[in-house]
């Protein structure tokens, strides 16, 4: 082993000193990272991923039908109407389906929304994918005004043959403060 | 003194026996000092498996503590006895490593077999929402034509119970204004979240439990066997009143619940006609009061005097501008405990509450708040 | 070098400016005993506060408080630095050193922690209270909805975490360099070697700790949203980030405290320690399984059935090294000429109580009974098995073991064995009826219950009571022992002891082993 000092003790507090700063910065380089990585991998929490799917479709398997429902939810201190035009849809796996979430900020200013998506079962994330998402940015909105938000997505053919509803639920945060610069410089 | 030793000894080993021969009465299923087998089929699968381990565990402890006790007992300096000098067996040593690993391996595979069917995706029958906020839970059933029943269900004790005014009553603490309902014999999911910090849904008869984490889903099911009434509570830590948000459920038969669930559709309905009434003061006065009771009085207490909330008792805000009172009832007050129960009481109580506010408490401003006024400010906003 | 040969400096300063390691041990002691009292009296109000349904005494978001300082202050003010005081006093000893290695860093690691308690403590009387999320402070109760005092708990944190990191790399130093010709490390008596590997889990776990709470800081103060959904974090991510370090962290609490057993044992057995090498390979499993179990806290948060599996299994597996522990020291009893005195006493107490801990632990693997388990008063009863009737236990032990190797002074046996007894009364009755509660389904956590737990709670509040109340007489056997106990100048007070620490005069020399020992 490479000798840092003469002082034994020295050198042995030395490396010592070096492994607490490689286990901090583990928690922020390794941790943090690997934790999204996973989540994407099997789903946990229900993720989806924030970017959009860009594989080429595959074949629609039409012998099978997966309900797929839908769920708005506000968290704490978000006034906005929010709901799915649709709360449920038979979807082939492989077909590319669309629908719309209505947003309306009831308030008399703009005001930046996020949602988060989550998918149950957990098991079923990895096989839901969104080509289309109003969750993959902030979605501002003007004092009184309402939107449609546009979702396109695909459920994957490989979906295991026990799953039979996926149930993809957005919750909206109210991220206004956060986008503060965006909004200035709109 | 060999006497005397023995007389320890005994009362060493009396807690021990205590323990082991109440443990043993636990096996007998009282349900106040052992886990309820509950009344689903995974409940009682998880109770057997729980009764297995233990089983195990007791007899794996007074094996030991009963070879323990021996050598305490016959290997004492009292008696005169000369120490054995041996330290070491690696025979042994390989045996009591594998032998549990064995025990571990037998323990692990019923284990698992119920795991696997807690996580079983069975098509549900029934799907509801669950959702936790500081410090009540919101149940939302889902429909087909998303025409939802959502309601609150709030804690029904009163302050005086809980601050030893009034004699405790059997179901303290464990009772909430309105009960979610299930029908019998049905598969339930609950897709399981929060509104502000992390909760968990405890119901332990129904075996089931599952952290409500904000912004993401979680799905747990249950099949409802018995008729009956389950109660259960928060189960993480969610801040000041996590001990006061309890669960209650009714399983009813199907037919009682096609008609309750009607009847929630009605009510819901009869909400929109009620909004175009107009009521007297007392009509408001006591919707209103209970409404306060259910909502604001663990905040802002009984006499509007306050606690984590402001005092309403005289405040500025009861006592100024209607549109200032109902602005902050509506959309609360951001970076405080007061949240917007705008979107968690409808335009009726939210009407009866705001006047009862203004005219209890010896706030007496005689103000009339109508639904069709919170309806307007909501719309005008 | 000369005044080396001199005793101790007089006055304030004595302590102030020490480094000798028998001084920062004691003070780490007496601070690590203020603590235990401090967490002790808060224990009690939690304890008052429950013995009767209603609430009486203090009010929910108090009880919050409470409950979360009680933790705090428990693991890290008095369990942690307890140990570390030992070390402090006894590795040098055992492994024949004249001091610590670094021992400037060692009076450095002491002094910080008085001045962070008084800043945690204090946080009481700030504006919006004290920390009341709980010792585990889960986001988001603890970054978006946590009281302003949160900065203070978090600078708090950071400050004992470098002191514990300092500990440890000082601990690891000293045993890796300073033994005395002769000391293998195969002949390193069992204390010194599971300290040795708690000083590594510490080295690698605290900076976790660190981080997690850093995280914390920046999601508070600077924007970022590592546990937040709406910035695209997950308050999940506390809780892998948190148990990652809280796992090992248990062990770091109870390997000494099996070391401390180890020395105990075979002394009043009058037998060497069974399975020597098998204990300190033990030891490393358990330190090494104890870094991928950390998710059987989270069995309920939602995880792939697959990782509930990993978990369960993982986390069963290390019944295997801490059952080797147990048979080895029963073993080490059989056939042996035990005698009574009070550190046995409290060493078979730590050995039964421990087990039911460990069992309990055991039944909590089971992720499926989990389901049932998790966040109720049955977990409550588990770790209290696990960290008093382990940790402080043992602790216990050591004080009526060493101090007369210390002071020069015997104890009063009779006062140390009543002082045992209704500890341990005390404590089951305590603890015990927490099983109970805990299985009929009372969470933790909670300020008021349902009237069916009346009983047991209030029980427990009564054992309780006799525990804490059983302190005091500790306190005063030890100051009297200490003031006025019985002068003996035995270099071996206990005629089963063994290790170099009783080959030296009674009471230890300010200075030992200046000239390394000989060992055979």
């Amino acid at each position: 082993m490479v000798k840092l000092s003469d002082n034994p003790s020295i050198d042995t507090a030395t490396k010592l000193v070096g492994l607490a700063v490689v286990m901090f910065a583990f928690v922020f380089v390794v941790m943090v990272p690997l934790y999204d990585v996973l989540c994407d991998a099997l789903g946990i929490n229900g993720k989806t991923g924030a970017e959009a799917y860009t594989s080429v479709p595959a074949a629609v398997d039409e012998s099978r039908e997966v309900t797929v429902q839908f769920i708005a939810t506000n968290n704490e201190g978000m006034p906005w109407g929010f709901s799915p035009s649709t709360t449920t849809m038979k979807v082939n796996p492989g077909a590319v389906n669309d629908t719309v979430f209505l947003a309306s900020n009831p308030l008399p200013f703009a005001m930046v929304a996020q949602a988060i998506p989550s998918v149950s079962p957990a098991r079923a994330a990895a096989y839901f994918h969104k080509t289309e998402c109003f969750c993959f940015n902030r979605q501002p909105l003007d004092g009184g005004d309402s939107a449609e938000l546009p979702l396109q997505f695909i459920v994957d053919q490989d979906l295991p043959k026990d799953i039979g509803t996926i149930t993809l639920s957005y919750t909206i945060f109210d991220v206004t403060e956060r986008a503060a610069g965006d909004l200035a410089s709109r | 003194m060999g006497f005397k030793a023995k007389r320890l000894v005994q009362a060493a080993l009396a807690p021990v026996l205590l323990l082991t021969s109440v443990v043993c009465a636990a096996a007998g299923e009282l349900s106040s000092v052992n886990m309820s087998p509950g009344v689903t089929v995974v409940g009682r699968e998880i109770y057997d498996l729980h009764m297995i381990i233990l089983g195990i565990c007791v007899v794996i402890g007074v094996l030991v503590f009963g070879v323990m006790f021996y050598s305490i007992i016959y290997h004492r300096k009292s008696r005169g006895v000369t120490p054995a000098t041996f330290h070491e067996s690696t025979k042994v040593e390989i045996a009591w490593t594998v032998v549990p690993f064995i025990i571990l391996i037998a323990m692990a595979v019923p284990a698992t077999t119920t795991l696997l069917d807690i996580y079983d995706t069975d098509e549900a029958e029934l799907d509801i929402i669950v959702k936790g906020y500081q410090w009540k839970w919101k149940y939302e059933y889902l429909t087909e034509d998303g025409d939802n029943v959502a309601f609150f269900s709030n804690l029904r004790t009163p302050q005086a119970e809980i601050y030893n005014v009034e004699a405790k009553g059997q179901n303290y603490l464990l009772e909430v204004d309105e009960p979610l309902v299930l029908p019998v014999n049905t598969k339930v999911r609950f897709l399981v979240t929060a509104n502000d910090v992390i909760h968990s849904w405890w119901v332990p008869q129904l075996a089931v439990k599952k952290d409500a984490i904000p912004g993401f889903i979680n799905e747990i099911s249950t099949r409802t066997a018995d008729e009956g009434v389950y109660r259960g509570q928060c189960s993480e830590l969610c801040g000041k009143d996590h001990g006061f948000m309890p669960i209650v459920v009714n399983v009813v038969s199907k037919e009682e619940y096609a008609e309750w669930f009607a009847g929630k559709q009605a009510e819901a309905a009869e909400v929109n006609d009620l909004m175009a009434q107009t009521f007297a003061m007392d009509e408001l006065m006591d919707r209103g009061q209970s409404v306060y009771t259910r909502n604001c009085l663990a905040c802002h207490g009984a006499d509007g005097e306050g606690g984590v909330g402001t005092a309403i008792a005289g405040s500025a805000i009861a006592t100024g501008d209607v549109s200032g009172h109902l602005e902050v009832g509506i959309n609360g007050v951001p970076g405080t405990a007061m949240q917007a129960f705008g979107g968690q009481l409808n335009d009726v109580d939210m009407a009866a509450v705001i006047t009862y506010q203004r005219n209890a408490f010896g706030n007496n401003m005689g103000d009339l708040i109508q639904p069709i006024d919170v309806y307007n400010y909501k719309k005008g906003q | 070098m000369g005044d080396h040969h001199h005793g101790p400096a007089k006055g304030l300063t004595r302590w102030l400016f020490t480094t000798n390691h028998k001084d920062i041990g004691t003070m780490y002691l007496w601070f690590s005993f203020a603590m235990f009292i401090l967490g002790g009296f808060f224990a009690m109000v939690i304890r008052a506060e429950l013995f009767q349904p209603g609430m009486q005494l203090i009010d929910p978001a108090f009880f919050n408080q409470m409950t979360t300082l009680h933790g705090l202050i428990m693991v890290f003010g008095a369990i942690m630095p307890s140990f570390v005081g030992l070390a402090n006093w006894l590795i040098p000893m055992m492994i024949g050193a004249p001091d610590m290695a670094l021992p400037r860093m060692n009076n450095w690691s002491f002094w910080i922690l008085p001045p962070t308690f008084l800043l945690l403590a204090s946080t009481l009387f700030m504006e919006g209270g004290a920390p009341a999320f709980g010792w585990t402070f889960y986001a988001p109760l603890s970054t978006t909805y946590a009281p302003p005092s949160v900065t203070f708990f978090i600078f708090s944190v950071h400050v004992l975490g470098l002191s514990s990191i300092m500990g440890s790399i000082n601990i690891i130093a000293t045993v890796m360099n300073m033994r005395a010709p002769g000391m293998t490390y195969m002949k390193m008596p069992l204390f010194v070697w599971t300290w040795l590997i708690t000083a590594f889990l510490l080295v690698a776990v605290m900076p976790v700790l660190a981080g997690a709470v850093t995280m914390m800081l920046m999601d508070i103060h600077f924007g970022t949203s590592f546990f937040s959904a709406a910035g695209g974090g997950d308050p999940v991510l506390f809780q892998h980030v948190f148990w990652f370090f809280g796992h090992p962290e248990v062990y770091i609490i109870i390997l000494p405290a099996f070391g401390v057993v180890s020395q105990i044992i075979p002394a009043f057995s009058r037998k060497p320690l069974f399975g020597y090498d098998s204990m300190v390979y033990a030891t490393a499993s358990i330190a090494f399984l104890s870094f991928i179990v950390w998710a059987h806290h989270m069995y309920t948060v939602g995880m792939p059935v697959a990782g509930e599996l990993f978990f369960m299994y993982a986390t069963m597996l290390i019944a295997v090294p801490t059952g080797v522990k147990v048979f080895n020291w029963i073993s080490t009893m059989w056939r042996g000429a035990m005698s009574f005195e009070t550190p046995m006493l409290f060493s078979i107490g730590f050995l039964v109580l421990f087990t039911i801990g460990g069992f309990t632990g055991l039944m909590l693997s089971i992720a499926p009974a989990d389901f049932q388990y998790h966040d109720s008063y049955f977990v409550v009863a588990h770790f209290h098995y696990v960290m008093v009737a382990g940790a402080v236990f043992s602790m216990t032990a050591a004080i009526y073991f060493w101090l007369p190797k210390w002071c020069g002074r015997m104890y009063n046996e009779t006062m140390g064995k009543t002082h045992f007894w209704i500890s341990f009364i005390g404590f089951n009755l305590a603890f015990f009826p927490q099983h109970f509660v805990g299985l009929a389904g009372m969470p933790r956590r909670i300020p008021d219950y349902a009237l069916q737990f009346a009983d047991f709670n209030m029980m427990s509040s009564i054992g309780a009571f006799i525990y804490g109340a059983s302190q005091i007489l500790f306190l005063y056997n030890v100051i009297a022992t200490i003031v006025a106990g019985e002068p003996t100048s035995e270099e071996k007070v206990w005629d089963g002891a063994e290790g170099l620490e009783w080959t030296l005069p009674t009471p230890a020399p300010y200075h030992t082993f200046e000239t390394p020992p000989a060992v055979k």
